[in-house]
């Protein structure tokens, strides 16, 4: 009868680190907060839980795939990957590397949701971002909505670049 | 004689309830959707196609949500495809044409300020898996509400023409505000289980917002007492939604068993 072969948590983790978001390949699903959490019960089954980031993100369907393929190319046998709705992805589970990374490849990165409750008293303004290439604050928006769910789409005054920034939220 | 008519159980309402969020949303993104490729500028066009996955992202959420607590062997397809249009209870404001781009965005400006009062308090409701999904859902619906507020401000505050032809589309969208804010049994039992939330708490706040950017907008606010449209949550609409429907699940119907690869 053949045994299962135990994985750590620690190397399920790693595994998962190999998966990228198909949108934005520089970012792994770990750093973007997208794996939420690991279990390994007693008979060394594996539950991989991750939560979706836009509810109508077609990226996600894409990952799930992506972490059964991994899993199952890294020698996992037995595993579950179940989409949690419970959780509520913030971009604030982003790691700072991550922040970087976003930033190096083009993408001016989230900052820090709003408070809230402030929302229905600031619906008229809109906050400086930061251009990615130039760092400059001369920038302004072209529109809430982007190429993705994830992005709205800037327009930088200096160094005369569209740039996409990733909505926080 | 008298009938005696069967309690409400929890499940039931439960269920219906779902649906009621779920076709609203699944109606107004395909009703959006067809914006796609015919928007007045590439960055509205892709605005548009944005809110309209979002929109039907949360449709299927609560699609599959209501598969569940139904627990007949359902999935969200056979909400989204294989009902007719007796069994949808979305609004008539969402399954209206799309008309023209100040229609479009008036109605999602309505729409998007009544979810986001009404979000802002099902996200306490009793029972994780739901609340999860409007936590995740009210972010996006900032966006939609935000985005559709400026839109509206600088439409009505813009050309002779933009101006009215948003103050056309309010005049005309006014008769289907009222059902925004019906409630029945459903909703009392929802209301009970803390599950549900009153919307006339919140009816105040609503108006309020409405008001102040169609002022904001030089806009004329229409009268809140005219005549009111009613009858969607349980099944009557305009003849709009048959039409839509026809085109939305034609291909599912003509293919039932087909799959993506």
């Amino acid at each position: 009868m053949p045994t299962l072969q135990i994985h750590t948590e620690k190397q399920i983790w790693d595994f998962l680190k190999e998966v990228t978001d198909p949108e934005i390949p520089v970012l792994n699903i770990v750093e973007m907060g997208i794996a939420r959490n690991v279990e390994i019960n007693e008979s060394g089954k594996v539950l991989v839980k991750i939560t979706p980031t836009y509810s109508g993100c077609p990226a996600m369907n894409a990952i799930e795939k992506l972490v059964h393929e991994k899993l199952k190319e890294r020698g996992v046998q037995e595993f579950t990957v179940k989409l949690d709705f419970a959780e509520t992805w913030t971009t604030d589970w982003m790691t700072e590397e991550a922040k970087v990374k976003l930033k190096d490849y083009g993408i001016a990165p989230p900052e820090k949701t709003e408070e809230e409750g402030n929302f229905l008293k600031n619906l008229s303004s809109t906050k400086v971002i930061p251009c990615p290439f130039c760092d400059s604050f001369e920038t302004e928006l072209v529109s809430q909505f982007g190429s993705t769910a994830c992005k709205s789409q800037y327009f930088c005054n200096d160094c005369d670049q569209p740039f996409e920034h990733f909505k926080c939220i | 004689m008298t009938t005696k008519t069967k309690e409400l159980t929890q499940q039931e309402a439960f269920l219906t309830y779902l649906l009621r969020l779920a076709d609203d949303r699944l109606i107004l993104g395909q009703r959006n959707a067809e914006w796609c490729g015919h928007g007045p500028q590439l960055e509205e066009d892709l605005a548009l196609a944005n809110i309209s996955l979002d929109l039907i992202g949360h449709a299927t959420a609560l699609y599959e949500y209501a598969a569940e607590i139904e627990d007949e062997g359902h999935d969200e397809d056979h909400f989204a495809f294989f009902r007719d249009d007796r069994d949808f209870t979305n609004l008539q404001l969402c399954e209206l044409p799309r008309g023209d781009f100040g229609f479009t965005i008036a109605r999602q400006f309505l729409f998007s300020a009544f979810s986001y009062f009404q979000y802002e308090r099902l996200k306490d409701a009793k029972d994780e898996q739901f609340a999860g999904m409007v936590n995740k859902h009210l972010k996006e619906i900032k966006y939609h509400l935000r985005h559709s507020r400026e839109w509206v401000l600088r439409l009505g505050d813009g050309t002779e023409e933009s101006h009215d032809r948003v103050q056309e589309a309010f005049d005309e969208l006014w008769m289907y505000i009222g059902e925004l804010f019906y409630m029945d049994e459903v909703d009392e039992l929802m209301i009970k289980e803390g599950l549900g939330v009153d919307s006339s708490k919140f009816k105040d706040d609503w108006k309020k917002l409405v008001e102040e950017t169609l002022e904001e907008a030089t806009l004329r606010i229409p009268d809140w007492d005219q005549f009111m449209m009613s009858g969607s949550r349980k099944g009557i609409h305009t003849e709009h939604l048959g039409h839509l429907l026809a085109q939305m699940q034609f291909l599912r119907r003509s293919h039932p068993e087909a799959e993506w690869k």
